[in-house]
This record gives structure tokens, sequence and C-alpha cells, in this order.
């Protein structure tokens, strides 16, 4: 359950990173695929090395779907109706990796960020981003 | 039998050298606190834990934060032998405190963001992926002993 402050705190935190949105993305998915190589298995047609054109893109586009759905929480199973088929009939990435790629990039927030990725911070975009995961996970069975 | 190569082996070194543990300690157990706040459960005896400013100034979390900081460390002192290392304290978490072993990997989560807040643009991928290798195999021994 998120509460309004949380949700505040939610966008003020994506909108600040929209202009490095590549960098954080690609920063968080490289992240992932050091810690945990088998989330590499569904990237193999890509070049996914550091700061390759596809990780940048790629990272992009992520944190930009995120963003949107900060906008309002309340609505993510509208705002992500579109990526949930994407998810459940085309990619069919295992749900169990959305919670290493959340994982990572809260690390990836608390690297760029430091002192400011307050515990009241993480608390309230893990559960922003658990609660992203479950909607992008709805269309699967 | 883990194997650490030698750059693993540094990474960890320098991490937790580089680290206060009287500082990270207490962050990452008040993280955990705050983040996951079911895992409060454990801490009954412990004071006020009412809200996130109650536990960052409670004396007993912080200095049990520095307990853990050193329990780990005992972990770094002796790389390829944690199994046997934890053996006694994964019994004291199994039998005495009753810790479900998911929650290491919570703790385990906290300190890994606390030390990239730390160090920034330091705490590379790789370094991450060094990191979450050690913390793996911490986790894995503090559970060995439960049954």
């Amino acid at each position: 359950m998120l509460s309004k402050k949380e949700k505040e705190l939610i966008i003020e935190i994506w909108e600040k990173l929209t202009p490095v949105a590549a960098d954080i993305g690609s920063d968080a998915l490289l992240r992932m695929f050091a810690s945990y190589p088998g989330t590499k298995t569904y990237f193999s047609h890509l070049d996914i090395s550091a700061r390759s054109r596809h990780l940048l893109f790629h990272g992009k586009k992520i944190v930009q779907a995120i963003t949107e759905g900060a906008k309002d929480i309340s609505q993510l199973t509208v705002t992500l109706a579109p990526l949930q088929t994407l998810h459940a009939y085309q990619l069919r990435i295992d749900p169990t990796n959305f919670k290493l790629f959340s994982h990572c990039m809260l690390v990836a927030l608390a690297c760029h960020m430091g002192d400011d990725f307050t515990a009241v911070a993480h608390a309230a975009m893990d559960k922003f981003l658990s609660a992203f995961a479950a909607v992008l996970a709805e269309k699967y069975r | 039998m883990v194997v650490w190569t030698e750059s693993e082996l540094s990474i960890i070194n320098s991490i937790f050298s580089s680290l206060d543990y009287e500082d990270i300690g207490p962050k990452a157990l008040c993280r955990c606190l705050i983040v996951y706040p079911w895992t409060q459960r454990y801490f009954g005896g412990f004071g006020n834990l009412y809200n996130a400013a109650a536990i960052k100034s409670n004396p007993n979390i912080a200095a049990h934060g520095i307990k853990i900081l050193h329990g780990l460390d005992r972990a770094v002192k002796n790389m390829d032998s944690i199994k046997e290392t934890y053996a006694e304290l994964s019994t004291l978490h199994s039998e005495k405190l009753h810790v479900d072993p998911d929650n290491f990997t919570l703790l385990g989560n906290c300190l890994t963001i606390e030390i990239a807040a730390k160090l920034g643009d330091g705490f590379t991928a790789e370094t991450q992926g060094t990191f979450q290798k050690f913390m793996a195999v911490v986790v894995n021994a503090l559970g060995k002993q439960y049954h």
C-alpha cells in the first residue's frame, strides 16, 4: 500500500531521472546481467555490453515505462495494458526475473542518489516496483 | 566448495576494508527494519521501533547492526571455509532465534544498497556481481543448519 506522500516521492524521483533515463536503465540491466547471469538468456539477440547502443536504448525504454506508470499508480493496469500483452504473449520472461531487475534498479538508484536514497524512499520505490511487476505479469495466465 | 578468483577475493576485501562497521552496520539494519517492516518481529525486546525516526535513533538496533557487520567480517577473514565458520551461528539463528532464512537475503539486499549509496559509481556492475556472490554464500551458510 502506497501513501499519498510515497506516491508523490516516487513521481518526484522518476521525473528527476528523465534526463538520465538511458544511463540509469542500462546501468540496472548491466548490474542484473553481472549478478544474475541467467537473465542474459533473454537478450541473446542483442549486444548487451556496457554502453552498447542496444543496452542504452533498452534501458531508456524501461525507465520511460516506469516513469509513465509512476504518474498515476492507481491506473497501472490501464497504463501497462500493452506491455502486459507484450510480456505475456511475446517476451514471456519468467516473472521471477522482474524481482531481480527491480533489485538492480534499486541498487542503480542508490549509486546515483547516494544519501538521498533514504530508507523511506527505498521502501516506497520497492513497493512501487513490486506493484509494477505484479501488474506486468497479470496476463501470463 | 566455493571457488574464489584472485579478483573476487580482492574485491571483497577492498569493499569491507572501505567500510566503517560502526556506521554501515546500523544503517543496513535500520534500512531492513524500515523497508521490510515484518522483520521487526525478531526485535520485540529492542525498544521503540514505532517509526523510521525511532528505529534510526534506537541504540539497541545500532549496537546490533555493528554486531552483524563484525559477524560478516568473520566470513571475509575465512573465505575458503564460510560454511564451517558459520555452523554455530546457523544453529543459533535456527534453534534459538527462530529466524526465517529468507530474512538473511533481505538484510543482504539492504547492506548492498547501503554500500552502493556509499561507493556510488565505484560500486560497478562487476563489483556488485562479486558482492552478491559473497552474500549468496553467506546466506547459504547461515541456512545450512536449519532442519
